[in-house]
């Protein structure tokens, strides 16, 4: 399953990736849209609202079950990605990119550091 | 010409064609007699709408439609329903028979109590025999549902606390195995739940219930056995420990036909259990209903109990109010017929009967896990009580989906699928102690089979069924882009 070396992984199967400006991308792995089958509804946070890391942040639906969503990283939620929210089936056909949740203005880049790198990944998903 | 002809008949006998489909104006069912009163105008023409098509059809149409239909449709009474943690068990015709008979069917639920007593006599001995099966002190029959039933439980154990003054506690806590119906009932009761793993043998986690086990706690949420099928072992510890921090403790007693006559509740420690009728005591489901969860109480509940429940007064039966009810929880009296049914299913099977039904439930559930295990994987791997949990890991490309809609070509009922949550690619069998050994090598050999499928082609399952009326459905655009409505086709 395929996990990019650009980004952190988190157990429960979130990625995140931060920017330069100190927003973080957060979306969920190949492995986890994989293991979900297809993707028919996403629950997302409100702008503005504070998040700690591995909060609770949303909900997954798949044909199978519904799933809950823990962000990786806290800190504030400045943009949810309204295209997953209308057409579900993105995280299924780009998990790593145009299927990204939410981004987040990190409070403590130290974070970074409770999750696991792609290889550390790759090894928990083999 | 000629085939377009052919093409037309299909179609014409095609089950899909909805009724609207096959209307053709000025058709018509009835016809009515000629008015003889004044024509009315309507009061208020402008509320009536004109986009609102009715189909124009014969009776014998209609007749055939319908027809066709209920002959698609798949029950128990026609094939093997292994649905999991829904006890698809056949349902005795006798229980018909005896739900139909004029004094209880005619009867109104207005009627006065003396005008009653057969009936309220019936749901009197209802609530006698499901304490002595539950251990339990009293029952109420009124909760509509199963799911009715865990809400009336969790709103009694708030009565309670609240008597005690001790409704600050807001914490109940849920085995991660538990039906998703558990912690929904616990938040609608306006609870705040709490999670608690399994151990590595698929008992709930003592460790885990001790350190949640605090003056916040209000009680616990278990199912017994659990929905991997297990008999949780800790479950008279687990009920300990929570009584010792003040807590209460629910039974969700759907898969209670694994226990019938071998295991009382109230015994392990519970405080209060809902039980199904349309599982464990026979009574139709599928389709949404009617069902029926009646609910019973130890000392501490039972005062707390839904009205009415039914008392004994000399020789006559009454309509009564426990002394704390929590007050009404559905209309009337409850599904009075479905308590009918359940009731005669218990008077036929009689103590031995059930405690039978139990055995032979058990020993099927068994029977497909040891004829099963080398198809799939199995954990934990221990013996099963009423239905066996198998993980349909992918080895070969197919998942539980695809052996579940292979099943169909198979003529049977695909297992529940995906739950428990806490099992990747979970295939849930319950077989019942109502089928033969016959039926389940049937079933086996259909296992076998699609297995040997797989393993020839791993993509010949993804498109299965083959030989029901629709194939391979498209659930994720139905979920996605759901079209509940008739339109009629855009002309061309």
């Amino acid at each position: 399953m395929e996990a990019p070396d650009d980004r952190k992984y988190s157990k429960e199967h979130e990625w995140v990736v931060l920017h330069d400006d100190g927003t973080a991308l957060v979306g969920i792995s190949d492995f986890a849209q994989n293991q979900l089958g297809d993707v028919v509804f996403v629950e997302l946070p409100k702008v503005g609202a504070a998040l700690a890391q591995f909060d609770q942040m949303g909900e997954i639906e798949s044909v199978k079950a519904v799933s809950d969503l823990y962000t990786p990283v806290g800190g504030e939620v400045v943009e949810v990605n309204a295209d997953v929210v209308n057409k579900p089936e993105t995280v299924n056909e780009d998990p790593y990119g145009k299927g990204w949740l939410i981004k987040v203005r990190m409070d403590n880049a130290a974070e970074l550091d409770n999750l696991m790198d792609a290889a550390q990944y790759a090894a928990l998903t083999a | 010409m000629l085939l377009q002809d052919a093409d037309a008949r299909a179609d014409a006998h095609d089950p899909r064609r909805l009724l609207m489909e096959r209307s053709v104006a000025g058709r018509t069912a009835v016809t009515l007699p000629a008015s003889d009163v004044p024509a009315q105008p309507l009061p208020d023409a402008a509320l009536l709408r004109d986009d609102l098509e009715l189909p124009e059809v014969t009776e014998g149409e209609v007749v055939r439609y319908f027809t066709r239909l209920s002959q698609l449709n798949f029950s128990v009474d026609t094939n093997f329903y292994p649905l999991g943690s829904c006890t698809m068990k056949y349902n005795p015709k006798l229980n018909e028979a005896m739900a139909a008979l004029p004094g209880f069917a005619n009867l109104h639920p207005g009627q006065p109590e003396s005008q009653a007593q057969g009936a309220l006599e019936l749901m009197h001995g209802l609530q006698a025999y499901l304490c002595e099966i539950t251990g339990m002190s009293a029952a109420g029959l009124t909760p509509l549902a199963g799911a009715h039933g865990e809400l009336t439980g969790i709103l009694m154990i708030k009565a309670c606390l609240e008597s005690r003054g001790e409704g600050a506690r807001r914490k109940i806590l849920i085995p991660d195995t538990a039906h998703g119906t558990n912690p929904a009932s616990a938040a609608m009761g306006g609870f705040d739940v709490v999670s608690v793993p399994s151990d590595a043998n698929g008992n709930i986690d003592l460790e885990a219930v001790r350190r949640e086990a605090d003056e916040t706690l209000a009680g616990v949420m278990f199912t017994q056995p659990t929905t991997l099928g297990l008999f949780d072992v800790n479950a008279a510890e687990m009920c300990r420990i929570a009584h010792e921090a003040g807590g209460l403790v629910y039974a969700d007693g759907a898969n209670m036909n694994a226990l019938l006559g071998r295991v009382k509740l109230g015994a392990l420690g519970f405080d209060v259990v809902h039980l199904n009728l349309h599982k464990t005591f026979t009574t139709p489901h599928g389709g949404g209903g009617p069902g029926a969860g009646p609910v019973c109480a130890n000392d501490t509940l039972a005062p707390f109990l839904p009205a009415p429940v039914v008392e004994r007064r000399g020789d006559a039966y009454a309509l009564a109010d426990p002394p704390q009810t929590i007050g009404r929880v559905g209309g009337w009296q409850g599904n009075f017929g479905v308590l009918a049914r359940a009731y005669t299913y218990i008077r036929l099977m009689g103590a031995e009967g059930l405690r039978a039904a139990a055995d032979n439930a058990v020993l099927n559930a068994n029977y497909l896990r040891a004829r099963l295990r080398d198809l799939f994987v199995l954990e934990p791997d221990r013996g099963v009580m009423h239905e066996v949990v198998f993980s349909a890991r992918k080895r070969r490309g197919a998942r539980a989906i695809d052996v579940s809609k292979r099943l169909l070509d198979y003529g049977f009922h695909a297992p529940t699928m995906y739950f428990p949550l806490v099992v990747a690619e979970a295939l849930m069998i319950e077989p019942t102690e109502t089928e033969s050994k016959e039926t389940l090598d049937a079933f086996v050999e259909a296992m076998e089979r699609i297995d040997a499928e797989a393993a020839q082609d791993e993509h010949f399952l993804h498109g299965a069924p083959y030989h029901t009326p629709v194939s391979r459905l498209d659930e994720a655009a139905a979920a996605r882009r759901p079209e509940l409505r008739w339109r009629p086709a855009a002309s061309t």
